[in-house]
């Protein structure tokens, strides 16, 4: 079969939608066997004993692992201590925490034999509600970043106009579609494979390395498909720690692929968050004092902190800003970053509360917005390296049609719909870490680029090939960027919207590299410094040449400069006067990330962002029985992603103008910021159109109805 | 695995011979609820009877009567010509239905079975008295948004999930059953029934039964209709609250209306004291209002779900409103 390709395309796109593209679990090792996990069905206390005689005596059953019969793990033998050493402790932390792994000859059976593993337990009072545990003294809170002040702390207290109002949003959990899992192939000589959903493979290699104390070479981990991350594969998770045990014990590789139900208590969530903004303002709109107080939730077992009050400090310009930032652990499983991490809970609380200001002023909010856009970062006191803020509210409120929106809330009205707009601001750290690869020029044209990262999702193949493609002047189907593979030169894990701007930086030095020493064999061998490196190779007789080059960590001016991306999210909503439904009718994300490398991937990213958004703003909610402390609503008909009829047609617009300091690309990501501030403009936009605040994620229609 | 013997027929008789032997039968068509609930623990039959090549896949309109095979999947249901032109309530309702996936494999008969989405009823370690009689009700006390605001006991406060099966009670469908003692016809009213103190039944289909098809008779509401589900996404989800309507308008009064509610009862919910007080009048707004104030005489609220004391009410009028606008 002929595919259309063009320059823009995913170099993997072909392969992901012929199935060619190969995912952890597809991988089949002869002998393959299947582990399936018992969890506690208590919340917290203690294990009393485990009786496996008829899981074990079940068919195909080769072994049952729990606390009382683990093998002994180097790494683990030091009692207590984080992260949570799973097999090696009789406690319950949380509901629905792995304290069995059953290992059978088959998924099914295996599945079988788990649900003959009968636990005794001796239960202790536990505590998972979070709104509660934030009044309640005695619950402990512990401090999530150190205190804030820059000016008068609450300064908005005394101010001529103040906004002071609450904000709190849900367990929002990541789910991709690929279910988490792995499959981990011990052999002799203590050297280990695994196939693994990662967006790390050397930060899955070096847990590994250090759990089983072996040498990290002799890990190998691969992992170059991944169906979805969102955040929850920047750790590895203790399930997959059972699954290499396992392997280790039984000599066999073991595949292990949790369930969806297990997806929301063993991988992490976006933690529940309760939010106070304090706003104080002039009359004719000058910010005077802004206080952000945020509660996230933690675990007892181990701790997890995010960037929840980053953005209050830097993104309006106020002499006075103070924040604090608490965590309350509870007995639930730990959180991990979920796209947008923090600073998405966060903008939702401010650029909400910003909304109300403008609302209280009766300014425009991009009117207000752009009378507070401070010309340098007042947090640090230094310029942004770039910053087009101003013009991508104009390109955005072009597109959207602005001029339509009635300050006066509940003014547009189509039937028996409301019609409002509502616009956001996102921010995110662009950030740069290093990185290194290795680049091969072959004789026969073509060009192999190799580096440990990761790609799950954004196109991160995609775009490191435009960038090699760009200055080579080596057409896109000659290159090929190999990643997701332990063994290649190491890179940091794909998070934090960092993977472009850190390993494009390598591959842009590895390029320059090669560049030169075509030139310098050029040069040596009388041909024209312009030659084709083919001709160069092959002048010398050189099959190949290859540089690997580790990037720096940064241009040495960039320490005198703040260096972010920016979004600014417009939306149009409909709600439903009778029922309270809100539909989100038009959206324009505009995107102030530095120049595009890759147009097609760097949209979809914005695209599948506006899509989170949605969710975080009107459907997405973990359900928890704090009776109990289960999920009641765990699975995919009851916790709702958007579906393509939630979605309209989305407008994306990039400002493209290189950032002169980031990096050589002047490329900056914008895997964060794609959702950063979207759940505020569609909280905004319902506000424009009904004149109800609704300060509680996920806007759902009872929430409209009685608000 | 759960081992369990899977058994196929083509033959009616057959299939009442098979589950009236095995009292730990059942019989699978879409398949669709029943393997989720196998996959959760929450039912193990120990036999499967394929009934998917019964001959009830028939639509036909015989005397005025639409009969629809029980094995007809919801799609084929909602894309048939007859049920286009004469109960495009019904069309309305199945669409508004599950995904379209789902709705491909669902058949009519499979839809009135499936059991209630509670999310106690699906977690085995937690009480849920329609799974476990006796263990308590989970939702009462606890998550209870998505449940029953009317008909409800103190054993449960579940609600059928069907929107399928809030247009066929709507539009007054009867129910063909047939068992060892020969066929019987129920209103689909009549067909689920309310929690009271027994839960784990859902309907009045008696073991060893089996569903032929449902009937509908003629009717002149196929102008001014709607079915409107409001619901926390726009495809894929459960109702909150829907509301079939239909009336038959004559002269500017209604000389017929029909109304039933889903996403409120253990069973679809018809409002027949509103379609009373509707006959005969205007169709106005302040009429429609009122019907909608009757509807929600003894509906009771459990904490989380006392906004439907809000939406129900609205939502018939919304619905009403869209079908008395239709031209």
């Amino acid at each position: 079969m002929e595919f259309f390709v063009d320059e823009n395309d995913r170099v993997d796109g072909v392969d992901k939608v012929t199935g060619k593209a190969k995912y952890f679990a597809e991988y089949q090792l002869p002998g393959l066997t299947y582990g399936v996990l018992v969890t506690s069905t208590i919340t917290k206390g203690k294990i009393t004993a485990i009786d496996t005689k008829a899981a074990k005596n079940a068919p195909g059953v080769l072994e049952v692992l729990s606390h009382l019969n683990k093998p002994s793990v180097a790494g683990y033998e030091q009692a207590g201590g984080s992260p949570m050493k799973i097999f090696y402790t009789d406690q319950i932390f949380f509901n629905g925490q792995p304290i069995a792994i059953v290992v059978a000859d088959t998924f099914e059976r295996a599945t079988f034999a788990a649900s003959l593993v009968k636990v005794s337990y001796e239960k202790a009072a536990f505590n998972t509600n979070f709104e509660a545990s934030i009044k309640d003294a005695a619950v402990k809170k512990l401090q999530g970043q150190p205190p804030y002040v820059r000016g008068i702390a609450d300064a908005y207290k005394t101010a001529e106009v103040k906004v002071e109002q609450i904000y709190t949003m849900p367990v929002e959990t990541h789910n991709p579609m690929e279910l988490h899992g792995i499959i981990a192939d011990w052999q002799a000589n203590d050297k280990v494979t695994v196939y693994a959903k990662t967006q790390g493979v050397k930060s899955t290699q070096n847990t590994i390395a250090n759990v089983f104390k072996i040498p990290a070479e002799n890990i190998q981990v691969n992992s170059q498909f991944v169906g979805g991350g969102f955040g929850m594969a920047l750790r590895t998770w203790p399930l997959e720690i059972a699954a290499i045990m396992a392997s280790k014990q039984l000599k066999k590789p073991v595949k292990l692929v949790i369930t969806r139900d297990q997806m929301f208590t063993m991988v992490g969530n976006r933690p529940a968050a309760y939010q106070k903004i304090g706003l104080g303002a002039t009359k004719d709109g000058k910010i005077t004092g802004i206080t952000h107080t945020a509660f996230g939730q933690t675990a007892t077992y181990e701790n997890f902190t995010e960037g929840v009050v980053n953005m209050s400090k830097f993104m309006y310009d106020s002499e006075n800003v103070n924040t604090n930032y608490y965590v309350i652990p509870l007995d639930m499983g730990v959180p991990i970053w979920m796209r947008g991490p923090g600073e998405a809970t966060g903008a939702f609380a401010l650029e909400s509360a910003i909304d109300e200001m403008a609302h209280a002023l009766d300014m425009d909010p991009l009117d207000f917005r752009a009378k507070n856009d401070p010309e340098k970062d007042p947090a640090q006191n230094r310029p942004f390296s770039s910053k087009y803020i101003k013009e991508a509210y104009k390109l955005g409120a072009a597109k959207i049609g602005w001029n339509n929106r009635k300050n006066k809330p509940g003014s547009t009205i189509e039937g028996s719909w409301n019609i409002g707009y509502g616009v956001s601001i996102g921010v995110f750290n662009a950030g740069r870490g290093r990185a290194s690869v290795k680049g091969i020029l072959k004789a026969d044209g073509t060009l192999i680029l190799q580096s440990a990262t990761s790609d799950i999702g954004p196109g991160t193949g995609t775009g490191m090939t435009l960038i090699a493609s760009k200055l080579m002047n080596i057409p896109v189907e000659k290159i090929v960027f190999e990643l997701g593979d332990s063994s290649l030169p190491p890179a940091p894990s794909q998070g934090g919207s960092a993977t472009l701007s850190t390993v494009g930086s390598a591959v842009n030095d590895v390029c320059v590299a090669l560049k030169a020493t075509i030139a310098e064999l050029a040069a040596n061998s009388n041909m024209d410094a312009t030659s084709n490196f083919v001709d160069v190779l092959k002048k010398n007789n050189l099959p190949i040449i290859e540089k690997t080059i580790q990037s720096s960590q940064n241009n040495p001016e960039a320490k005198n400069y703040s260096m972010y991306s920016f979004s600014i999210h417009f939306v149009q909503v409909k709600v439903h006067q009778l029922t309270g439904v809100v539909k989100v009718s038009k959206i324009v994300s505009v995107g102030d990330a530095g120049k595009i490398v890759s147009p097609k991937t760097a949209r979809s990213q914005m695209v599948g962002g506006a899509v989170g958004g949605i969710g975080m703003a009107l459907t997405e909610e973990a359900i928890l029985d704090n009776r109990y402390g289960r999920y009641v609503n765990n699975n995919f008909a009851d916790y709702h992603v958007p579906v393509n009829a939630d979605v309209p047609d989305i407008d994306v617009i990039f400002i493209d103008k290189p950032d002169p300091i980031v990096n050589p690309m002047g490329a900056k990501g914008m895997g964060e910021i794609a959702l950063i501030g979207f759940a505020g403009a569609v909280a905004n936009a319902v506000f424009n159109a009904t004149g109800k605040r609704i300060r509680s994620l996920p806007i759902t229609p009872d929430k409209v109805l009685e608000g | 695995m759960i081992n369990f013997q899977f058994v196929r027929t083509s033959v009616v008789k057959t299939a009442l011979s098979l589950i009236g032997k095995d009292p730990k039968a059942a019989f699978i068509a879409g398949g669709t609820n029943l393997v989720d609930l196998m996959k959760r623990g929450v039912i193990a039959p120990e036999k499967l009877i394929d009934i998917n090549h019964l001959p009830l896949k028939q639509i036909e309109l015989k005397n005025n009567i639409l009969h629809i095979g029980a094995l007809v999947s919801n799609s084929a249901l909602a894309e048939n010509a007859l049920v286009k032109e004469k109960f495009p309530l019904l069309m309305l309702a199945l669409q508004a239905g599950a995904s379209a996936q789902l709705r491909n494999v669902a058949t009519v008969g499979g839809n009135m079975m499936q059991r209630t989405r509670c999310g106690y009823f699906y977690d085995t370690t937690m009480p849920c008295n329609k799974r476990q009689p006796g263990s308590g009700c989970g939702a009462i006390g606890g998550y209870n948004r998505m449940h029953a605001i009317f008909g409800t006991s103190e054993s449960c406060i579940a609600v059928h999930p069907s929107d399928m099966c809030v247009g066929l009670a709507a539009l007054d469908a009867q129910v063909v059953i047939a068992g060892a003692k020969g066929e019987r016809k129920i209103n689909f009213v009549d067909f689920h029934r309310l929690a009271g103190t027994t839960p784990e039944k859902d309907n009045n289909l008696q073991k060893g039964e089996l569903i032929l098809r449902v009937e509908i008779p003629a009717n002149n509401l196929n102008k001014n209709f709607h079915y409107l589900k409001v619901r926390d996404r726009t495809s894929y989800a459960f109702a909150l609250v829907s509301v079939a309507a239909a009336l038959e308008i004559k002269d500017g009064l209604i000389a017929n209306a029909r109304l039933a509610m889903g996403g409120v009862a253990h069973k679809p919910w018809r409002l027949t004291a509103s379609e009373v007080f509707l006959r005969g009048k205007p169709a106005t707004l302040a009429n429609c209002e009122e019907a909608a104030k009757l509807a929600m005489k003894d509906a009771k609220g459990f904490g989380e779900n006392d906004f439907k004391l809000k939406l129900a009410p609205n939502t018939i009028i919304e619905a009403l409103t869209i079908a008395k606008s239709k031209a």
